[in-house]
């Protein structure tokens, strides 16, 4: 049973269309991997399932657990369990990183107490004790910028994570922390689409699936192999 | 029981000698008002800020005692003591306060001191019975630091002056604990003009916070306060204010402090309510060493013109001021900030930073930054800051993201751009801000 379905998805962004009918199932519980050239449209697909007021969809339906989210507003997604990784997290001034937790895995019916014990936990696992008290995001590195994203999931535990580049710009070690979580998501339950351009994260992490997504449609599908086969011929491999 | 006290509406010279009579006052004192009601009728309405032509000064009442002092809460009428309650003002005298008064319109009606901070010397009075016991001290310091002459709302409060509060600390003397008066308008058409005078001896520290309201009448209403500081070497004064007057206020405050060698002021204001508000405390700093930090907060909603601002001015080597602002403006409201450093040519080694965010909530929100910086000597360090913006649609939709709701994950920004305030504010006055401000957050979106 796939817990997220995309059914013929178009997506515009300022009146551009950018996907041209995306149709796409993760099944509950599996690694599922997004790979496509840059601008092929991932993250716009990303920032669409969890319902970026500026990407419109013009058709198409998202179905989460069966339920269709398509216009749902970004809470209510959430709430129903998806997660959005952002390839670019925003720094924003003010608004405390832990303070910011303590208050969606309020929304999300995690108590407290709990999150007293979790936040710590989740800090060591992702190894970003330095920064657990610090603004969200305010002068992060890049590589901690995606630390913390993965942070996120792991207190929120989603049922969906869609982790949007991840791997990218991180070094090697911060790449095994990352693999780390997202293994641990997964034993946990979560259901993964990891967007990347690079094979190796998916080393650490090997998917059950993966897509191939290219100016706005999915060209391919297929087992890990596909990731090593991107990786040694480039995309012009899988092209239609 | 006496009578309920009120003086025909106007302002005559007439009136001002009843004022003084009623309060029995020394002839110094009267002398003083006099003048000072000279000094008002030569002296023109502010030629900057705000459209006050609504205030119509013949037409307020410029003393009211509608209370009569009490030495207990219990006996205390009933509407005032149920404000009171309200307000938490017995709870915080209890658990929170070294002393504690109350205003009703123009007099003070209840005050407090802790023993053991009356023990070590600490003067706390209302300022009528501080003239007439404590002449001497008073007279030094009343109406130095902001004469008469400064502007019409000064020269207007040294003529009608009621009510308020005396503080003296002895040298060397740490109230570590914060002493509280709080403000209420009662009384429709009455005008409010209390008079504040702290004076740090050497080494000494005081913090002194004041908050206030008024129910809402559809008649225009003045306050015009004054507060003098005075911090002598090496003391340290935190003055703090929690403005939130109905908003048919006008709130037209003069603000002034001086500090001595080495010595130490901080304003920190949060201002929220009254229709039109003119606020500019300011440090004078006379003394080698001497600093200030002045914080400010303004929220400004729908109808009110906030002009609020801060000003220090170095008169001597090494002394340093650091003035910050942080306004969130909703609805058609405007909200102005004027911060001032001037530096004279003797104070060498001078510093002084000015920083002013604004945040706009809604599309015809106004604001306008005017900063003056003026240096008369080339060895010192000055800074300006400002910045105007709005709350991000993609901030926003990344908190929501996380399952926050679009007023919630508002609330956490809002909150997020002012927290450098509110953290330096009384707990219990920065959980009110905060509710305050969720309270108004529809449209805010830019
Ligand atoms: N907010 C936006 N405004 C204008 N154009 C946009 C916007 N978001 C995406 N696009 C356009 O849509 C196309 C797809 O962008 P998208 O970010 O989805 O690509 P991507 O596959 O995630 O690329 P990358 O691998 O570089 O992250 C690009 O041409 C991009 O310029
Ligand atoms: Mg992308």
């Amino acid at each position: 049973m796939p817990i997220l379905k995309i059914k013929d998805l178009h997506v515009s962004v300022e009146g551009q269309p950018i996907l041209k009918g995306v149709s796409l199932a993760l099944e509950e519980g599996e690694i599922h991997a997004l790979m496509g050239p840059n601008g092929s449209g991932k993250s716009t697909l990303a920032f669409a399932l969890a319902g970026h007021p500026d990407y419109r969809v013009e058709r198409g339906r998202v179905l989460l657990s069966g339920e269709d989210i398509t216009h749902l507003p970004p809470d209510q997604r959430a709430k129903m369990g998806l997660f959005l990784a952002f390839q670019y997290p925003p720094e924003v001034e003010g608004v405390r990183l832990r303070e910011f937790m303590r208050l969606a895995c309020g929304d999300q019916g995690h108590g407290f107490c709990e999150f007293q014990e979790a936040y710590p936990k989740a800090v060591r696992r992702l190894s970003l004790e330095e920064l657990a008290d610090r603004e969200l995001n305010v002068g992060f590195s890049g590589g901690e910028k995606k630390r913390a994203e993965l942070l996120q999931a792991w207190l929120l535990r989603p049922r969906v994570a869609l982790l949007d580049e991840s791997d990218s710009g991180v070094d090697v070690d911060a790449v095994k922390v990352i693999a780390r979580a997202i293994r641990e998501l997964a034993e946990a339950g979560t259901t993964v689409l990891i967007i990347t351009h690079y094979p190796r994260i998916l080393e650490h992490v090997p998917p059950a699936r993966v897509f191939v997504l290219q100016e706005g449609r999915i060209v391919q599908a297929g087992g890990p192999e596909l990731a090593r086969t991107i990786e040694a011929e480039g995309f012009k491999a899988v092209q239609r | 029981m006496k009578e309920k006290t009120a003086l025909q509406r106007g302002l005559t010279k007439g009136i001002v000698e009843e004022i003084s009579r009623e309060k029995g006052e020394p002839e110094w004192m009267l002398r003083l008002r006099l003048r000072a009601l000279e000094i008002f009728h030569r002296l023109p309405m502010p030629r900057f800020g705000p459209d006050l032509s609504e205030v119509d000064l013949s037409d307020i009442t410029y003393y009211l005692r509608s209370v009569e002092p009490v030495a207990s809460w219990e006996e205390l009428p009933e509407e005032i003591k149920k404000t009171f309650d309200a307000l938490g003002l017995p709870e915080a005298e209890k658990e929170a306060l070294a002393g504690l008064g109350a205003q009703v319109d123009s007099e003070v009606v209840y005050r407090s001191i802790l023993e053991e901070v009356g023990a070590q010397g600490v003067i706390f009075l209302p300022m009528e019975e501080a003239v007439r016991e404590h002449p001497d001290l008073v007279r030094q310091h009343f109406m130095k630091v902001i004469p008469p002459e400064d502007n019409l709302f000064a020269a207007l409060h040294g003529a009608v002056w009621s009510g308020g509060t005396f503080v003296w600390v002895p040298e060397g003397v740490e109230v570590e604990i914060p002493l509280q008066a709080y403000f209420r308008m009662q009384t429709q058409g009455v005008g409010q003009f209390e008079h504040t005078l702290i004076v740090a001896e050497p080494g000494s520290s005081v913090h002194y916070i004041e908050g206030c309201s008024a129910p809402r009448y559809t008649k225009v209403a003045l306050h015009s306060g004054m507060v003098e500081i005075v911090a002598k070497e090496g003391a340290h004064v935190r003055f703090t204010t929690i403005q939130n007057w109905s908003r048919n206020v006008y709130n037209l405050n003069n603000k002034r402090a001086i500090a001595h060698a080495e010595a130490r002021v901080d304003w920190v204001s949060g201002s929220l309510g009254s229709k039109v508000t003119m606020l500019y405390p300011t440090t004078v700093l006379v003394g080698p060493g001497a600093s200030t930090e002045n914080l400010g907060f303004t929220f400004a909603r729908d109808g009110q013109h906030l002009d609020v601002g801060a000003r220090a001015l170095h008169l001597a080597p090494n002394t340093s001021s650091r003035l910050v602002s942080r306004s969130v403006i909703q609805g058609d409201a405007k909200a102005t900030f004027r911060g001032k450093v001037y530096v004279s040519p003797e104070a060498r080694g001078a510093k002084g930073h000015v920083e002013c965010s604004t945040l706009l909530l809604s599309p015809g929100a106004k604001t306008e930054t005017i900063p003056v910086l003026d240096a008369e000597n080339d060895e010192v360090e000055l800074a300006h800051e400002a910045t105007v913006g709005r709350i991000s649609k993609d901030h926003l939709f990344y908190l929501m993201s996380r399952g926050l709701t679009e007023q919630e994950a508002m609330s956490l920004i809002v909150n997020g751009f002012v927290s450098p305030i509110l953290k330096e504010i009384p707990l219990e006055y920065a959980l009110e801000l905060k509710r305050l401000l969720e309270m108004s957050f529809e449209g805010a979106v830019g």
